[in-house]
């Protein structure tokens, strides 16, 4: 069992967690995932390493609850434990360049922070490019702009920030004759499609984080496997959980990724609901009783 | 007396009935079954039987244990060259081994060693007391990986007064007994007692570790383990890179097995999610295709076909599976062999969410030509042959090779053409103090094999630490 030592809530949906697992905290760099199931009847569900703390041996995770186990996930409290907790997995980060443009997209902030701090760690130029439905949902803002040269914040609605996508200030910036070495995108499938396309032009290379769905994260049931086509468009099988997760945009199918991510969709919806009703009964019976 | 000329049948659930249920098909001899099984044993002076056995339990030895109601003895009769009878003896594939050599089955049917084996392990594990922790050397060795080899492997250095440790990457300890082979051919109940009696011995099983990740092997010598033992299996599936593949509802079999076996998707109160229903094809012919298939009736499967290369006379499973998968309802498809997996494509609407979903195979018809150098005759696709399947979920159990995470877990070690680590015959790898074996050295084998290596290698650890 692993115990988590802090909950914290980000907005409404968002959450972050520390969970205790010295060995984790020992190894990870940034990056790289862990896996973890809440309890005997759960999934196995990959989340990304948001940050360690490695002298108290802590794993922080950041995670919206959208799904039956991150539900699950953000009903505990801190102090209860969860039954397993795995990593650190997948390829870190390679650190590539010194003018560097990180976007994240809502809770992909979470996996784009500690990229984005390693980079300013290491003496990069680092402008970021952090993008929210709506102001209720900005996460992260002063962390990012703690290392950072430049923030953009990005809303939907125009709430907070400038109103738009990640991609309109991106976009000024290369046609101003911004060089960016590389340019880290995290975040929902289109967005990071979205940034490989509005980049494609001026051919800055462009890094994606994949999470597609996965079971052991080991490489031994290649659930999580994708194609890659390479520049003469010949394909080539991966397994996200061991050659990634981060990949070359411009290499990724976007097409099969998001056809393979809806595989579970009704059985998700049905579960997801399953799971709240149990949650609002369990509510409702609390109430009651007193 | 006059000989019995068949071997006495297992009790078996029902196939009508056990492809409703999870639970185990064979449901073992009772004692009277096994004393005529006993007796059909010729007790031949020159046991053939034994050479056929991968550690050469005394098979003979053993039945006549039976034979004269002495059940404890026959068990250490099994126990002084092999572990985990309970599982040998459902998972053996006893007709390539013991079975076959035996001098009954030159003119009857061979003695059903297996099924005594079986018999014995079951009735030992019902009595028995968990085993006594032997006293501590204080020396400590690493296991990495909980399969079968792993897990003699661990055992007997415990017995010999080491302070072993289990690393495991998965959430249970088992290896593919736990994540591949189904409860209704081996009930997990069965391999978690054997992990408890290992705990008992003073092993410490620590799951969520995957050495190479969370700890190096350089890691646990600095830690202060004096030896490592590699038994991290056969894991990489294949795939036939042909066109199709990653379509949804396409799956490895280790995918598929995982799912139902290790979350226990089968079960109504399980959050992972599998497809059920449907018309299911499973290609390849091993053992690991007939778990497929059968696991798939008992989702739910409309139709489950199985397609192999080769033909009936050819199919590696143990011959009890395909039995069994027959008596269930599976389809067999021989001489065929998928080109390309189809899929539903709606040109019109690009958000239909049966976009990229299986609707069926190509496949080509083959013929059997020469053997190759292993006795094997070799498949060869028909020209102009192709017909259409159609299909809503495929399963591919082509095979698997050693989990390639090896090269990240140690340096040192030498792997072979395949992936495998290369050892010596005591399974000592290229670097001092790492051993390694079962499917990681010899890739997908056997479980029988896999434990052999692991107590070869365990005698190996004593004396390099002894020395
Ligand atoms: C579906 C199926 C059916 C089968 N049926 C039969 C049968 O009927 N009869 C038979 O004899 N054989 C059968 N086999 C084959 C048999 O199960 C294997 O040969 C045997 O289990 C191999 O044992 P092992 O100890 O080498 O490794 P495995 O059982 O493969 O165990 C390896 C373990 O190591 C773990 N591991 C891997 N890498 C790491 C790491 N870096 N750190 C920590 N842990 C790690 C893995 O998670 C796994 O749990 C079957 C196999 C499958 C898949
Ligand atoms: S999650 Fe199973 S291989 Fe990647």
């Amino acid at each position: 069992m692993f115990r988590i030592e802090t909950k914290e809530v980000l907005n409404d949906t968002i959450y972050r967690m520390g969970i205790v697992s010295p060995r984790v905290a020992k190894k990870a760099r940034p990056g790289q995932f862990i896996m973890l199931r809440v309890d005997e009847a759960g999934e196995r569900i990959p989340l990304t390493i948001a940050g360690t703390d490695p002298e108290k041996g802590i794993v922080d995770i950041i995670f919206q609850a959208y799904g039956t186990t991150t539900k699950k996930l953000c009903e505990k409290e801190a102090g209860d434990e969860i039954a397993d907790f795995v990593g650190p997995l997948g390829k870190p980060t390679e650190i590539r360049g010194q003018k560097i443009c990180v976007i994240g997209g809502g809770v992909g902030c979470a996996i784009a922070l500690p990229i984005a701090r390693e980079y300013a760690s290491v003496g990069a130029d680092v402008t970021c490019i952090i993008g929210f439905r709506s102001k209720n949902m900005v996460i992260l803002e002063d962390e990012f702009r703690s290392f950072s040269r430049r923030v953009f914040v990005m809303t939907d609605d125009g709430s907070y920030g400038s109103t738009g996508n990640v991609c309109m200030p991106l976009k000024e910036m290369l046609e101003k004759g911004e060089d960016f070495d590389r340019i880290i995108a995290i975040g929902p499938l289109v967005m990071m499609r979205f940034v490989t396309e509005t980049a494609r032009p001026w051919g800055v290379p462009v890094s994606v984080s994949m999470n597609p769905i996965m079971i052991d994260g080991t490489g031994m049931c290649g659930g999580c496997r994708m194609t890659l086509k390479d520049e003469y468009g010949r394909p080539a099988t991966v397994f996200a959980c061991v050659d990634g997760p981060e990949f070359d945009g411009y290499q990724v199918d976007f097409d099969e990724v998001m056809t393979r991510g809806r595989m579970y969709a009704d059985f998700e919806r049905h579960s997801y609901e399953k799971t709240c009703n149990l949650f609002r009964a369990a509510d409702q019976a609390k109430k009651e009783g007193c | 007396m006059a000989m019995e000329p068949k071997k006495t049948p297992m009790p078996t659930q029902d196939p009508r009935e056990r492809i409703t249920n999870f639970r185990e098909v064979a449901l073992g001899y009772t004692p009277e079954d096994a004393r005529r099984e006993a007796l059909r044993c010729l007790n031949c002076k020159n046991r053939p039987c034994v050479e056929g056995c991968p550690v050469n339990v005394n098979i003979p030895g053993f039945i006549q244990k039976i034979r004269e109601g002495d059940l404890d003895g026959a068990y250490e009769v099994i126990a002084a060259t092999s572990s985990l009878p309970a599982v040998c003896g459902r998972v053996c594939p006893q007709e390539n081994q013991c079975e076959a050599k035996c001098a009954m089955g030159i003119k009857f049917e061979p003695v059903g060693i297996g099924r005594l084996e079986r018999y014995v392990a079951d009735h030992h594990n019902a009595a028995s007391v968990p085993p006594r922790k032997a006293s501590s050397n204080g020396c400590k060795v690493a296991v990495v990986g909980s399969g079968p080899s792993s897990l003699t492997c661990a055992g007997d250095l415990a017995k010999l007064g080491y302070d072993v440790t289990v690393f495991e990457a998965l959430h249970a300890a088992g290896g593919v007994l736990v994540y591949g082979i189904p409860e209704f051919r081996l009930p997990k109940s069965i391999v978690a007692r054997e992990v408890e009696n290992l705990k008992a011995l003073g092993v410490t099983v620590e799951t969520n570790v995957v050495v190479g990740k969370t700890v190096t092997v350089d890691e646990l010598f600095e830690e202060g383990f004096r030896a490592v033992f590699l038994g991290t299996g056969a894991g990489l599936p294949m795939f036939m890179n042909i066109p199709g593949e990653n379509l949804v509802g396409v799956y490895s079999a280790n995918e598929y097995l995982t799912r139902s076996n290790l979350m226990k998707a089968y079960r109504e109160d399980s959050d992972t999610p599998i497809r059920k229903g449907g018309r299911v094809a499973v290609v390849g012919g091993g053992n690991v295709a007939m778990d497929a298939a059968r696991t798939a009736l008992r989702l739910g499967a409309e139709k489950v076909t199985i397609i192999y290369r080769r033909s009936e006379a050819e199919l590696p499973a143990r011959r009890e599976e395909a039995e069994h998968a027959r008596e269930e309802g599976v389809e067999f498809l021989y001489l065929a062999n998928p080109v390309e997996i189809l899929g539903y494509r709606n040109f019109e609407d690009p958000r239909d969410p049966k976009n990229g979903a299986v609707t069926g195979i190509r496949c080509t018809r083959m013929e059997l030509g020469e053997p190759d150098e292993r006795g094997r005759r070799v498949p060869r696709p028909i020209a102009g042959s192709e017909f259409h399947v159609p299909v809503d979920t495929v399963v591919i159990a082509i095979g698997t090779s050693p989990n390639p995470l090896i090269r990240s877990i140690v340096g040192g070690v030498q792997l072979n053409r395949r992936g495998g680590i290369v050892v010596t015959e005591e399974g000592a790898t290229h670097r001092a103090g790492v051993y390694a074996g079962g499917d990681a050295v010899t890739g997908a084998a056997t479980v029988i094999s896999a434990m052999g290596a692991g107590k070869t290698a365990a005698a190996a650890i004593h004396r390099y630490l002894s020395e």
